[in-house]
């Protein structure tokens, strides 16, 4: 049996990952047609590339269905709890750089920090009679820091995309939104808080600590943790 | 891990008891509007509570207590004044501690009732008190009422008062605030230059989304306002915090806070109350001296608790929740009353963990 390594399946974080590896020896590849999602691996024996969306690694890696894993930081924190008892992190990849961060409309000029946020908040929910929606699709890492900066008086609405345009859409008052240069805030209108930085993130390699191994599948793992200089 | 039936066999048992107490026996569902507890608790309610849905009721939630299904029903069409008791399963979401269970047995016994609040607290704790007695447990007391109190009887504007009060349950929140409102916090940059400009609206940016340019002029004229206020004094800031420290036995915590209220006119109806309350529990045959008093107890997790609070918790099984808990609601039954409202207060047992240490026989 081999060590099975999961890698985004497309994209710019594939081709900096397949970089990454190839930087250390290892060559990574997708192997047959563009549409074929099966990959190679050269440069180290009994490892099997796997492909698959960046939004599944995480629980595949928990679930111990692959060994290692490259994944943003901020999918792991979103999608595992207790993140750091199922996954390992062996190293920051130095690409896929982006912040997770709360932004406001522009025009709130009365609203720069967290705290302006809730009190702010609480006049729209008597208002409006509901709560300041926020637009995010990482749920659980927007409500742990609202609920830790202890912000009241939102809700959080479901945006899978195109978060920045909802503000302007009126179906949300703020976003929470993973952004890489600010530009595409910029022209929303909107800007971050002082205080909104929610999780920086960046591509990551991680270790399952549930995928089992066997002493063959260990050497394996050694040797390619060394040739990765990770140890 | 104690075995479910032996759980519901406990759990019928201390219903009945209760029952033979006066109390009406109901059965609320299981799944609750999760609209009415999103009002109630807001967003982080998610990350405790199972949300469920479907295309025709939209979203709903395994209910995580007793308390908001039967004061919705007492408010409904109860008759006043009313004993309920219940047994049955709630569900808490748990995200943070895989040995937290995420499904458990509650049996509860709540008084809806006008007159004697201090007698109906009394008769709650003391009903847990002997019920729970042959476990031993160590009894924690608090009453959030005296904190209210204080806050309500600040000398400072309504404003500040109000966004104390909002945040009484979330003890960072509301320890920046009293910094904020008493000057003792630096005020941010940002706002430093919004209140120095005299006209903060009059830059080009299009004003998008819901909120419109009358609510942020709003809110620009409160912190105006705010700015313009005299800070809350250095003496009634000292005064909330020796509130907060008070903590040992009741016998103990009793005259720190009658001193306190001789500085602090606002509490004193509060305090009053306490010693009424204790002086209740005592006639039921129970030594208020010996009870573990905390003014701050029940201040993070209990957040519809607004007076008289207490929990049971096994001294030498730190690692368990409380056994027991309860307090007094009026607010909730406000908010939940539509226009009207009860005294009301309460609690649960968990018959899981009275099996767990051994059981009540």
């Amino acid at each position: 049996m081999s060590v099975k390594l999961g890698v985004p399946s497309k994209g710019r974080l594939m081709e900096k990952t397949f970089e990454w590896f190839g930087a250390r020896g290892i060559q990574l590849g997708r192997a047959g047609s563009e549409r074929e999602y099966a990959g190679f691996v050269d440069g180290i024996e009994n490892v099997e590339l796997v492909l698959l969306s960046a939004g599944e690694i995480p629980r595949e890696l928990a679930a111990g269905r692959i060994h290692l894993g490259v994944t943003g930081t901020d999918l792991i924190r979103e999608k595992l709890a207790l993140w750091n008892t199922s996954v390992t992190q062996l190293a920051e990849l130095g690409f896929g750089h982006a912040d997770l961060i709360l932004a406001v409309p522009q025009a709130w000029v009365d609203v720069c920090t967290l705290d302006d946020l809730d009190a702010a908040s609480a006049a729209f929910r008597t208002h409006h009679g509901f709560r300041l929606r926020v637009a995010t699709k990482y749920h659980r890492l927007v409500r742990d820091f609202l609920r830790d900066n202890g912000v009241a008086d939102y809700q959080l609405v479901d945006s899978q995309g195109a978060t920045e345009g909802t503000v302007k859409n009126e179906t949300a008052e703020a976003i929470a939104d993973i952004t890489s240069t600010g530009d595409t805030l910029r022209a929303n209108h909107l800007k971050l808080l002082d205080d909104g930085l929610i999780l920086r993130s960046q591509a990551t390699l991680f270790r399952s600590q549930t995928a089992g191994l066997t002493d063959a599948e260990r050497g394996t793992m050694n040797r390619l943790i060394s040739k990765l200089e990770l140890s | 891990m104690t075995n479910r039936a032996a759980i519901q066999i406990e759990a019928a048992r201390l219903r009945a008891a209760f029952e033979a107490q006066g109390a009406v026996v109901v059965e609320p569902p299981v799944l609750q509007s999760a609209e009415t507890l999103l009002d109630l608790y807001g967003e982080d309610i998610r990350a405790r509570a199972y949300v469920t849905s479907d295309a025709l009721r939209g979203e709903q939630m395994l209910r995580p207590d007793f308390t908001v299904p039967v004061v919705e029903m007492h408010m409904a069409h109860g008759a006043e004044p009313a004993r309920y008791t219940y047994a049955g399963e709630v569900f808490r979401r748990q995200e943070d501690d895989a040995n937290r269970d995420n499904e458990y047995t509650q049996v509860g016994y709540e008084i809806f009732e006008r007159t004697a609040p201090d007698a109906s607290d009394a008769e709650v704790f003391a009903l847990f008190y002997d019920t729970l007695k042959p476990l031993g447990l160590r009894a924690a007391t608090g009453d959030i009422g005296i904190l209210t109190a204080a806050v309500e009887g600040l000398n400072t504007t309504e404003r500040r008062k109000h966004a104390l009060m909002r945040h009484i349950w979330r003890p960072a929140r509301f320890r920046a605030l009293i910094d904020r409102f008493s000057a003792r916090a630096d005020v941010p940059s940002s706002r430093v230059a919004l209140l120095q400009n005299p006209d903060p609206m009059a830059n080009a940016v299009p004003v998008i989304g819901l909120r419109g340019p009358d609510e942020i002029l709003g809110r620009i004229n409160a912190l105006r306002e705010d700015h313009a206020a005299d800070p809350i004094s250095a003496r009634e800031v000292e005064l909330i915090d020796a509130i907060l420290a008070v903590r040992g036995t009741c016998a103990e915590a009793l005259p720190q806070l009658s001193e306190i209220a001789t500085q602090m006119q606002a509490i004193s109806p509060a305090v009053d109350r306490l010693a009424q309350r204790l002086a209740a529990i005592e006639a039921r045959g129970i030594d208020p001296g010996a009870l573990e008093f905390e003014a701050t107890y029940g201040r993070t997790q209990m957040e519809y608790y607004d007076g008289f609070v207490f929990g049971f918790y096994a001294a030498d099984r730190p690692e368990l929740p409380a056994i027991a808990s309860g307090g007094r609601y009026d607010a909730l039954t406000r908010r939940l009353g539509q226009g009207r409202e009860i005294p009301a207060v309460g609690g649960v047992i968990r018959p899981g963990l009275v099996l767990e240490l051994g059981g009540l026989s």
